[in-house]
């Protein structure tokens, strides 16, 4: 089963007269259940690449399949509805809402899809208690250690039974301990939930984990690796 | 639901004196506003009320050739056995007095000092005459059949440095187009609390004030209080008599009933300037949350908040800060209000004339109703201005987020 499928797929940005092709054709598909890493050097398309799977830009040209739907024409709001059952996404700095506790963050998307408060609760503290933060609820992230803001941003990630989950460097702000424990944690719910994830890095100890890694160069895909 | 008023509350929270200095502009607007309308109703409720009752009456009746700007005594121009006409009047159920007046024009001396005034006979026990009956502050009230006796205005006493029981000479017009001249007693004098008025009037019976200015028999108006003054056209329809006009209190004054209507356009005015500078300061208040929080407004889309729901927290900030600000405003406004609607504000007089009196002492009064609407309106030019930054924080692109600024 293909949770993502890319065809040829451009991202040209545009500022002014100068044009930058951030993607130059990518093709690739994404099956359930992958840990994939996506690498390669600054300014290669890593970022325009999660962007474009996640359902948050749209390509110049090409084809973007989230789960068997075609995206490139959906609208704004269109796009907002299919993340939100579909795709979680963690952030290089941890992203989470500042003045939302620990299990407030974890629940505004269940919030935003109308989940009653009994699931709501149930399904905070079972994933606070995934990212071994359950006694953590009610502190508020200026309150948290950056490891522990990141893995509140996993647990957000998850909350909504997401397919896939698209990270952004998530252990680029992290000291090697907390970054590991970060990393040991997606491994974890991978395996147990069998939820897909896609992250883009530089950190080679974050490599180690991935079962597939994808290289990109220059907006293009030059080296896709399993196993 | 997403409780938006919980995240909204949190939210201000963040930059609490920013919110604070945003929702005082708010209700310094609000409080400022609701005074000047208690202010601008009270002045014409006291304008309109004074002017009723001392100067027109709701309704009079008059010779038609009466001019009133004249005050001849000259018999062609007045009513004549105006008494029984009167009794009449006074026994149709909506009318609460209705007493023949003659008004002739004189001077008051003593010693070397003189004053115009405009000397009105009155029935005295006149339910009409209450407001000076009532307002002797020295000396008594005159009595029908006195002959010597005059009631003057508290102004023009001091002015002349007349006690009660002192002596004045009085020069009058007569109807013969003469003068003629006597000693008069000061019963009393009395006070309305409308100096403009009080300075420039006198009383004397009505027999006396006919003998004396040669109009025997004979009145200038009928003066006619109504029980209600909406019933004013009704009342005067009834009563219209062969060679006498009847004038409503809103033919008698047109200038204040069109000040009326215009102090309501100046007010709309100054509530839409005033409004329009609170509402900027919301706007700019909302603006600056916007920029500030691109980031995360970028991962709340990214999350599945939508454009509306967006729309729908902003718009809640902006809410609180209405209800706070507003809310505090019209409560400090209503203070204002209740207290120099207590107290006053002493104006003194401010020589407007007779076509507009007012009390020396304005009395702010706030209706119900435009407190109501003041604070409705203000609400809604609040949220309404507020749609613009939200709409613009509603149209940001979740990108943003990922883009991986701080
Ligand atoms: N919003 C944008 N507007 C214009 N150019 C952009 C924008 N986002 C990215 N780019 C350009 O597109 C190219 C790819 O950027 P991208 O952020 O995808 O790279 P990356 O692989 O994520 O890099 P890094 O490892 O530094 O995060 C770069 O040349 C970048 O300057
Ligand atoms: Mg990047």
């Amino acid at each position: 089963m293909e949770v993502a499928k890319l065809t040829n797929v451009t991202r040209v940005y545009k500022i002014g007269e100068v044009e930058t092709r951030a993607l130059n054709g990518v093709s690739m598909a994404i099956s359930d259940g992958e840990f994939t890493s996506l690498v390669g050097p600054s300014g290669s398309g890593k970022t325009t690449l999660l962007q474009l799977i996640g359902c948050l830009d749209k390509p110049t040209s090409g084809s973007v399949i989230i789960g068997g739907q075609e995206t490139t024409n959906l609208s704004r709001n269109q796009r907002a509805d299919l993340r939100k059952g579909t795709i979680g996404f963690v952030f290089q700095f941890f992203a989470l809402i500042p003045t939302l506790t620990a299990y407030e963050n974890v629940e505004m998307p269940l919030l935003l899809n109308g989940k009653t408060p009994a699931q709501r609760k149930q399904r905070v503290m079972e994933l606070l208690e995934a990212v071994d933060l359950a006694d953590r609820g009610h502190h508020r992230p200026d309150q948290l250690s950056g490891g522990q803001q990141q893995r509140v941003a996993v647990a957000r990630a998850l909350s909504t039974n997401p397919k896939m989950i698209l990270a952004d460097e998530p252990t680029a702000n992290l000291d090697t301990a907390n970054g590991e424990q970060v990393m040991e944690i997606m491994k974890k719910l991978n395996k147990e939930t069998g939820v897909t994830f896609v992250f883009a890095t530089h950190d080679p100890r974050v490599i180690k984990y991935a079962s597939r890694v994808v290289t990109l160069e220059d907006g293009v895909i030059v080296k896709d690796t399993k196993g | 639901m997403i409780n938006y008023f919980k995240l909204a509350y949190r939210n201000l929270g963040r930059h609490r004196r920013r919110s604070l200095l945003s929702a005082l502009a708010l209700a310094l607007g609000t409080a400022l506003l609701m005074f000047i309308a208690a202010f601008f109703q009270g002045e014409m409720r006291s304008s309109m009320e004074t002017t009723l009752k001392l100067n027109t009456g709701h309704l009079q009746v008059r010779d038609e050739d009466y001019d009133p700007d004249k005050l001849s005594v000259a018999w062609e121009y007045l009513i004549e056995n105006p008494d029984q006409a009167a009794a009449q009047i006074e026994s149709l159920d909506p009318v609460l007095a209705a007493t023949p007046r003659l008004l002739a024009s004189g001077i008051v001396s003593v010693r070397d000092e003189s004053a115009g005034v405009q000397i009105m006979g009155i029935v005295p026990e006149s339910e009409a005459n209450a407001p000076y009956r009532d307002g002797i502050v020295s000396g008594e009230f005159i009595t029908a059949d006195d002959r010597e006796g005059i009631i003057i205005g508290l102004p023009l006493a001091e002015s002349l440095d007349l006690r009660a029981g002192d002596s004045i000479n009085l020069l009058v017009n007569t109807s013969d187009g003469d003068v003629d001249e006597q000693q008069f007693t000061v019963r009393g004098i009395f006070t309305t609390g409308t100096s403009a008025w009080d300075k420039g009037v006198v009383f004397l019976p009505l027999a006396k004030a006919q003998a004396f200015a040669r109009a025997e028999n004979h009145a200038s108006i009928i003066f006619v209080l109504l029980n209600d003054r909406e019933q004013a056209d009704e009342v005067a329809a009834a009563i219209q008599g062969e060679g006498v006009v009847v004038k409503t209190w809103t033919q008698m004054n047109e200038l204040l009933v069109l000040v009326e209507d215009f102090s309501n356009a100046y007010l709309a005015v100054i509530n839409l300037i005033v409004l329009g500078v609170t509402a900027t300061v919301i706007v700019n208040t909302l603006l600056m949350s916007v920029f500030e929080r691109t980031r995360e407004i970028g991962i709340l889309s990214a999350i599945g908040m939508k454009g509306r729901q967006v729309i729908a927290l902003f718009l809640a900030e902006a809410s609180l800060l209405a209800f706070g600000g507003i809310g505090a405003g019209a409560l400090a406004g209503w203070a204002l209000s209740a207290y120099f609607g207590k107290v006053g504000v002493y104006f003194g007089d401010l020589g407007i004339g007779e076509q507009m009196l007012l009390e020396d002492r304005i009395y702010t009064y706030l209706t119900l109703d435009s407190a109501v609407s003041l604070i409705v309106t203000a609400f809604l030019v609040t949220v309404l201005a507020s749609l613009y930054p939200a709409r613009m924080a509603s149209r940001m692109e979740p990108v943003e987020a990922l883009h991986g600024k701080q």
